[in-house]
Formats: C-alpha cells, sequence, structure tokens
C-alpha cells in the first residue's frame, strides 16, 4: 500500500509526487507518507488543505545527523482492528480524549481544555510524569480524529484515528497511527520505557481494551485472581 | 480455598490459595461441585502446553452454584445450579453473534501472545495456559466466572450432576466433531480415540444419521465402552493395522468421515512413531500428527477430517498430497460450547442422553494428583476423572 513498495516501475521523483498531490483529500493518504515524512508534518499539512511533498520528506541536517548517532529517531506504529460498533458510537467514545486513560494504560489522564486544545498527563519510570499540550488538527465528524502536540511538550508526539465502516455487517475499522519523537540526552532512555520495549504491541494492547470496552462493556482481566504461585 | 496448581512436567499440587472475587461487572463466582480431568488437560500436565506457568490452577470442565454476581449479571441469581461452558466467549463481538464462541474476540487479555503466534486471538479458555488468556482453572473449590450473563446454563436440581457435568466441554466437543463431519444418511464414520469426546462424538453421530459408527483406540476398556455404549465396531490398532481394516469395514472406500478425539499426544506404531516421540522430546515439533495422517490416508475420496483433539503448534511429516488429490474436506476448532449446551441439556432431560456412564473414578479434590497419574497412565481401567472439592 506504500508509495515506495507498489512503485517497482522506477518512476521518477516527479511522478512520485504527481501522485501524492493526486491523493490528498481523502485520510488514508495519510498513511502513505509515513515511512517518508513526519507523521507531524503530513498531518499538519493535511489540515492546512495542502502538502508540500519536498519539505515534509526531505530530512534536515541536523536530523539526520541525530538518527546517525541513535537519538531523536521518531517512534511511529500504525495499528487497526474492527470493533463491532457503528462508527459514530466510536468516534464519539474517543473524541471525549478524557476517555482515552480506561483503556490506554500509559496514560494518567486528558484533560480537554476546549474544542482544539487538551492536556495530557502520562506516567512515566520512577513516578514521573510526562505532560503536554495537544492540539485537534482536523476532525471530521464519525470518520477521522489528528492531533498533534504544540510546542514545548516533554515528548512531541502527534497520531490520528480514523474511523472506517467495515465490509458486511462488521462494524468499524478503527486504524490509528501515532508517532512520539523522543527527545535526546538522559530523559530518552526513561522515556523510551514509558512507551514499552514494543510500541507495536503496546497500540495494539490498547486498540484491543477499546474494542472489549465498547462491545463487551469491559476489559477482560485476570490481575488480582488466585494462584498457586509464591 | 483448595485448587489444583501445575508446577512441572506430571506434577500437580492441591494448595490452599486466595479464594478468587469478582474482578469485573460481568462476573459470577461460583462453588463447584464437580469438576472433570478433561483428555486434553493431560497434555498440560505432560508439559505439552506452552505459557503454562508454575501455579497456574487447571481445569476447565465444571459446574457448580452461583454464590455471587457482579452487578452486571442480571439473568443469574445466588443459589443458582449451573454448567459453564469451558471457552469463554463474551457474546457481544461479531464471533460470539454468529455462534462461533471459541473464536471470540474479547475475552483472552493475554491477546499478543497469541496473536503473534497463531496470527489472530481466540477465546480464552479456563485454565488452559497464559496464551489463552491465562485465567484461573476450575479444579478449585470456587471459580470467577467472567462474562457470566451469557453462555452459562441453569440446570435443574433434581438431577445427579455426573449426567450434567459434560455438558460443560466434553458432549459440545463430541457432537461439534460429528458436526463438522456433515453426516448423510447411509454414511460411515470413524473415530479416533474412545475416551468421553470420542464416546459423545460416536453417540452424535448416530444421532445425526450415519449408518456406522467404527472406534479406534488401544485400550480394550476404552474399546469395550464404545461398543456397549457407543455401538460402535471397533479397532485396536495395536491387534490390527488400524488403516487396512478400515478398508476392509467400509468396502475399501473408506470412511466418509474421520473424526480426530486424540490431539497432540497421539500415539501411533513403530519407526513412525518412534520419530514423533522424538522429535517432539528434542522440541522440534510441538505436536504428534499420528491420527492426523492416518485419517488423511484411511478417509475415502472427498471424505471430511474432523479435528477435535487439541493441536498447539507445529507437527511435522504431514501428507498433504493424500488429502489434496482426495479432495478431503478439513474441518476443526475448539468447540462453541454456548452454541449446543441447551440442545444437549434438553437431550438430557428428555432421557436420550446420560453421559455419566464415561465416568469411572470420583475422587475428592485432594487426590487430583493420583487422579491425574492414573488418567495418564490409563491405570485401574481409568477413562474419566471426576474431582469433587
Amino acid at each position: 500500500m506504500t508509495l515506495t513498495s507498489g512503485d517497482k516501475q522506477g518512476n521518477s521523483q516527479a511522478s512520485e509526487t504527481e501522485r501524492w498531490a493526486s491523493l490528498i483529500g481523502g485520510g488514508a493518504m495519510v498513511l502513505l507518507g509515513l515511512r517518508q515524512a513526519s507523521l507531524r508534518g503530513v498531518l499538519t499539512a493535511l489540515a492546512g488543505g495542502g502538502l508540500i511533498y519536498q519539505g515534509a520528506t526531505k530530512k534536515s541536517t541536523i536530523q539526520q545527523a541525530q538518527d546517525a548517532i541513535g537519538i531523536n529517531k521518531p517512534i511511529k506504529v500504525e495499528k487497526t482492528v474492527t470493533i463491532n460498533k457503528p462508527a459514530d458510537e466510536l468516534y464519539r467514545y474517543w473524541h471525549n480524549f478524557e476517555n482515552l486513560p480506561t483503556f490506554m494504560k500509559h496514560l494518567k489522564s486528558v484533560k480537554v481544555y476546549d474544542q482544539k486544545r487538551s492536556h495530557w498527563i502520562a506516567n512515566a519510570p520512577l513516578g514521573n510524569n510526562v505532560e503536554w499540550d495537544a492540539d485537534i488538527l482536523e476532525d471530521r465528524e464519525n470518520e477521522f480524529i489528528s492531533w498533534v502536540s504544540v510546542e514545548g511538550a516533554d515528548v512531541e508526539n502527534s497520531g490520528f484515528v480514523r474511523f472506517q465502516k467495515a465490509p458486511g455487517d462488521r462494524g468499524t475499522e478503527v486504524k490509528v497511527v501515532l508517532e512520539y519523537n523522543l527527545p535526546g540526552g538522559g530523559l530518552t532512555a526513561a522515556i523510551a520505557k514509558l512507551f514499552g520495549e514494543e510500541p507495536e504491541q503496546q497500540i495494539g494492547d490498547e486498540l484491543r481494551r477499546f474494542k472489549m470496552l465498547m462491545e463487551a462493556g469491559e476489559i477482560a482481566t485476570t490481575q488480582g485472581q488466585p494462584s498457586g504461585r509464591r | 480455598m483448595k485448587a489444583v496448581c501445575w508446577h512441572s512436567a506430571n506434577e500437580v499440587r492441591v494448595e490452599s490459595v486466595p479464594d478468587p472475587t469478582i474482578l469485573n461487572p460481568r462476573d459470577a463466582i461460583i462453588k463447584i461441585t464437580s469438576t472433570a480431568i478433561c483428555g486434553s488437560d493431560l497434555h498440560i500436565y505432560g508439559g505439552y502446553i506452552p505459557t503454562v506457568q508454575q501455579g497456574d490452577i487447571i481445569g476447565h470442565e465444571f459446574m457448580g452454584e452461583v454464590v455471587e454476581v457482579g452487578r452486571g449479571v442480571d439473568n443469574l441469581k445466588i443459589g443458582d445450579r449451573v454448567v459453564v461452558p469451558s471457552t469463554i466467549g463474551c457474546g457481544k463481538c461479531n464471533y460470539c453473534q454468529r455462534d462461533m464462541w471459541s473464536l471470540c474476540d474479547n475475552s483472552n487479555p493475554n491477546s499478543y501472545l497469541e496473536e503473534k503466534l497463531y496470527g489472530n486471538v481466540t477465546s480464552a479458555i479456563y485454565g488452559y495456559s497464559h496464551l489463552l488468556g491465562g485465567y484461573a482453572g476450575a479444579q478449585a473449590e470456587y471459580i470467577r466466572v467472567p462474562f457470566a450473563d451469557v453462555g452459562v446454563v441453569k440446570v435443574p436440581a433434581d438431577i445427579p450432576d455426573e449426567k450434567l457435568l459434560f455438558i460443560s466441554d466434553a458432549i459440545p466437543t463430541g457432537y461439534m466433531g460429528a458436526e463438522m463431519c456433515d453426516i448423510q444418511p447411509g454414511d460411515t464414520v470413524a473415530v479416533w480415540g474412545c475416551g468421553a469426546v470420542g464416546q459423545f462424538a460416536m453417540i452424535s453421530a448416530y444421532m445425526m444419521g450415519a449408518e456406522k459408527v467404527i472406534a479406534i483406540d488401544r485400550f480394550p476398556e476404552r474399546l469395550e465402552m464404545a461398543r456397549k455404549y457407543a455401538k460402535a465396531e471397533v479397532i485396536n490398532y495395536e491387534e490390527v493395522n488400524a488403516g487396512e481394516a478400515l478398508k476392509e469395514m467400509t468396502g475399501g472406500r473408506g470412511p466418509d468421515a474421520c473424526i480426530d478425539a486424540v490431539g497432540l499426544e497421539a500415539h501411533g506404531v513403530g519407526i513412525e512413531d518412534f520419530y514423533d516421540q522424538t522429535k517432539q522430546k528434542l522440541r522440534l515439533e510441538t505436536d504428534r500428527p499420528h491420527v492426523l495422517r492416518e485419517m488423511m490416508v484411511a478417509c475415502r475420496k472427498g471424505g471430511t477430517l474432523s479435528i477435535m483433539g487439541v493441536y498447539g503448534g507445529f507437527v511435522d511429516k504431514i501428507p498433504l498430497g493424500a488429502a489434496f488429490n482426495k479432495g478431503l474436506t478439513f474441518r476443526m476448532g475448539q468447540m462453541h460450547g454456548q452454541k449446543y449446551m441447551n440442545l444437549l441439556l434438553q437431550l438430557i432431560l428428555e432421557g436420550k442422553l446420560d453421559p455419566s456412564f464415561v465416568v469411572t473414578h470420583q475422587l475428592p479434590l485432594e487426590q487430583a494428583p493420583h487422579g491425574y497419574q492414573i488418567f495418564q497412565q490409563k491405570q485401574d481401567n481409568c477413562v474419566k476423572v471426576v474431582l469433587k472439592p
């Protein structure tokens, strides 16, 4: 599904750009850019109604240098789950970001300030918190919400969730894409732990819990049950 | 409370553990009156099921009395006598709503483990490894039953446990095994394994219109049970070549459908058995597919293989060419107990089915280690052990 892997003809960069331009307008093409560009850039461009491909994909020399020494590497994950509920119901629950900690274990709380801005607090190792403000970038009712952290966030991050009707009577396909830009320096390792050794798994687990909550009304658990372990 | 805890291969202990509590709104706590050792528990006992941890409470075939309900359960009350299906289904996901309860999306909290290994998540099963949910099992005095508002079957008070207990697991498993054969009038169905599931598969096959049922095992007492109660013709594969015998008994065609009620610890004879036993011990394959191989070769052209015995991982040397060229249909899976239990209860209440004949041993819970040993070793003519907490 990505542009690069699908393009085996060796077409020029220009034609890729054209294809990109033609794709703008839907939500799905955001995914296409993920492997080349920063999610934040793509989301911002989308919300702004246009996308400058060069700008979004060309890395700065500083970032290239950071990549080379292994810091400031964004963690980028995407995961989809099908939920046996109509899109509007799922969209409504998600759209109130204050609901997210019910199934996102790493979040301590989310406070919604207004239509656009919210404040996020996540649990960090050793009893620390990391906090940031986020703004909704684009919001299409029952379909798509994207958000991005504002300047000065402890952990720069951005993401979107897309709700799409599943074929047949299977409910709604919910896709989440998240990107975290970890700051350099000593905090990095601690914050990396915050998002788990395997971010894909963490997001997958969170989506599974979202599904359980929406379908079964509760999240399956075995925490606190008896066993013969010493 | 007292509970049977797994410690290592071939070692279970009865230990004192904390009582279960309500953890979620749709939970109920059941005081167990009867719980069986299932043949598939022997795979855990033997150490063949991955992600079983030291101290895990095992067991999944049980019935009892409701002693506590969560605030989300409005169809059960304290004192209700119930049988609980061994596979845990939420009742709300797409699979549960299509009556495929063992494929439930929502009951396994350890879904990432299973998704990695199997590509997707299936329902949890009580006391059957952390891969399948990590829920505490039923060989205990009490058990927490999640999603107790769906699937749990209320039963009358005046029928003994031994007639009702097996609608928790063994009877629906056998019934589903027969149902998946799509039996047509006049069909011959061969069943590998004469434990409880095999017996109920044979009885179900007749109920569904089979003309002849053939039972394959190596223990005379189990074959005798199949002959006497399930009206099967029998093959002792240690005395005769099962494949050749099946051909002779079916006019050279082979059985129309074959049911595997054995699973991953199948025994064979000769070099092939040696190969599987060795590879399994060396962890080069997880499951011994002897019965699968034999079924693929024995089945008639265009026939059906119905696999109810449990498989966990990877098998070697499967004669797929035989299956492909003969156009066989494979059907398999953990049983969808909730789909069948009310029907089966009805058959029992009407006197059309009395499953209590499979019980050869009743033991107090404390004697579970002995029960596991005699069931595994097939000592003392053991076919089915019921534990009484």
